[in-house]
């Protein structure tokens, strides 16, 4: 089965060995294509039947919410956070990244980018909180309470004095480029690096 | 009654070595029975121990020599079930202490030959541990595939992560706790009292005499009944309904069929256990906290448990060993970096919910044993 584009992306750049939380893991989708290539990956899901899939699938998962449960892991636990699709759900996404920080060195962030292009267009024609394929969920039932955007996103790092050492940005599963992602990409993926 | 218990034979061997107690004490030797199904590979790395609760015994997945029923993890334990005896080669002792067929109260006295009773020494779960780890010496098991458990059996298998995390290479700890709380302390002692104020419980020395105290054993049982089960659970299967008649009785017979439920199972469960057994592995459960030798961490006693793969399951409405217990056990075994697994499950059936069908639990015993994928 093919992974998740953004998935893929980061799968491919976490070293085998390494040592990995992957918050928000899912069903545990990512873990086993990082097991596979020999990483110590362990999650944390907030879903029973997310939690109950992964650990069938023989990973180590430890239903909790990002929100509140990080602050049980010890400092530099691991080499590598993962924060997939669930920043912008998160109710302080500024904590949650320092949080990851704190427990790994590196972190990888990712999130649908709120000033894509067609995000623009559906609220500056239509004056309605968009609805697109990166987020399909109508304003009053999304679970993404802070919309982000990828300049957002530069500049709390930038604030906090938190280094970026890669990025990725995909359109339509296809990669962008740094300069026309603020409207060009979906989807952000950035490797984020302590200070 | 207790006394045709004790006349059933079981599969067991008596280890000459004595036993240390974590009381002080010492046994001069220790008698285990155990049951074991599904075959032991050649390198011997497919065992897995299954610790049985408060209640349970060695019987697992076999019929009960005292009341002919199924074993109690019929459902989970078998060819082709999560814990698949096809695989692997399943063992399950008899707590030291309980009355099918290991060292406990009924067992004679070295000098006199009489029931020891209550002189048989007050026990703990590392002390059950210790026998189950002489068990896997004499049949020459070095090391677990892993070691399951729930509830006190959960106890055991977190016993056994900290006492011998080289043994074992996964640990599955169902509806447990790392300790007993006030509140399943203090519900022991109900059931404990109404044994000792049973006139016929003798001081414990009843096993010669005509009489046991199977009133007060049946009392014990109906209180801890209560506990298994969900306030939601029992208002679905009995509500207010009446037991066999149209109107109330004005009277003290079981009216509710809630009653009528409660004195069955404390009288069925007479049949087939012992009263100072059920003294005995109660107060080692209240003893238990693995924290207690570390200060009060309970990290301190996984500090050589990081390798050992843990999965731990709660129930949603389980207010005997609450998820909270079991949040606080992956909280330490998150401090050592320990891979841990942890999911509360929705079930109505209260603690119970580990032994009844639970679909989502027999996927995640299976996933936890490695045989999931």
């Amino acid at each position: 089965m093919a992974l998740r584009p953004d998935l893929a992306i980061i799968a491919d750049a976490v070293p085998s060995s390494a040592r990995v939380l992957d918050v928000g893991c899912g069903d545990g989708e990512l873990m086993v294509a990082l097991r596979d290539k020999g990483v110590d990956a362990r999650g944390l899901e907030i879903d029973p039947a997310n939690v109950t899939a992964a650990i069938a699938r023989g990973q180590s998962v430890v239903q909790g919410d990002a929100n509140r449960d990080l602050a049980d892991y010890p400092d530099n636990a691991f080499d590598y956070a993962i924060l997939s699709q669930t920043l912008q759900t998160t109710e302080r996404p500024d904590l949650v990244v320092g949080e990851l920080l704190r427990i790994a060195p590196r972190a990888f962030v990712s999130f649908p980018n709120f000033a894509h292009w067609r995000v623009r267009l559906a609220l500056l024609w239509g004056g309605r909180m968009p609805v697109t394929r990166l987020l399909p969920v109508a304003w009053y039932e999304t679970p993404n309470i802070h919309h982000v955007t990828v300049s957002d996103f530069r500049d709390l790092i930038g604030a906090k004095g938190i280094g970026i050492e890669a990025a990725w940005y995909l359109s339509g599963d296809q990669p962008t480029s740094d300069a026309a992602a603020s409207w060009r990409a979906e989807h952000a993926i950035f490797l984020i690096k302590r200070a | 009654m207790a006394s045709a218990l004790h006349h059933i034979s079981h599969q067991s061997v008596t280890i000459p070595t004595p036993l240390p107690l974590d009381s002080g004490q010492s046994l001069p030797s220790v008698t285990i029975a155990w049951q074991s199904y599904g075959a032991l590979n050649a390198d011997k790395s497919n065992a897995i121990l299954l610790c049985h609760a408060l209640t349970g015994d060695q019987y697992v997945a076999s019929d009960h020599p005292a009341t002919g029923k199924p074993g109690w993890w019929a459902r989970m334990v078998g060819p082709g079930k999560p814990i698949d005896t096809d695989r692997f080669h399943v063992i399950c002792a008899n707590v030291l202490g309980s009355c099918m067929g290991s060292s406990g109260p009924a067992t004679p006295d070295p000098v006199t030959g009489a029931p020891l009773g209550m002189a048989f020494p007050v026990i703990t779960i590392g002390d059950m541990v210790r026998a189950q780890a002489m068990l896997l010496g004499h049949l020459g098991i070095e090391r677990l595939h892993a070691v399951v458990g729930g509830s006190m059996g959960g106890m055991q298998t977190l016993a056994w992560a900290a006492n011998y995390p080289e043994r074992l290479e996964r640990a599955l700890v169902i509806a447990s706790a790392a300790r007993h709380s006030a509140q399943n302390i203090a519900f022991h002692e109900v059931g404990r009292q109404a044994i000792m104020a049973d006139p016929d419980w003798q001081d414990g020395q009843y096993y010669g005499s005509a009489r046991a105290p199977t009133k007060g054993l049946a009392v014990a049982r109906m209180a801890a009944h209560i506990t298994y089960l969900s306030e939601e659970g029992l208002t679905e299967k009995f509500g207010r309904r009446l037991q066999a008649r149209d109107i109330k009785s004005f009277g003290f017979d079981a009216d509710f069929q809630i009653e009528s439920y409660l004195r069955h199972q404390g009288l069925a469960f007479t049949d087939r256990f012992d009263a100072n057994a059920y003294l005995y592995i109660t107060r080692a459960m209240d003893y238990f906290d693995l924290a207690d030798p570390h200060d009060g961490r309970l990290a301190g006693a996984f500090a050589r448990a990081k390798d050992v793969r843990f999965t731990l399951v709660s129930f949603d409405t389980d207010w005997l060993y609450p998820t909270a217990e079991s949040r606080r056990i992956v909280q330490a075994l998150q401090s050592v970096g320990a891979a841990a697994s942890f999911v509360e499950l929705s079930a109505p059936y209260g603690h119970d919910s580990f032994l009844l069908d639970v679909p989502a639990l027999d996927r995640l015993v299976a996933g936890a044993l490695g045989s999931g994928f």
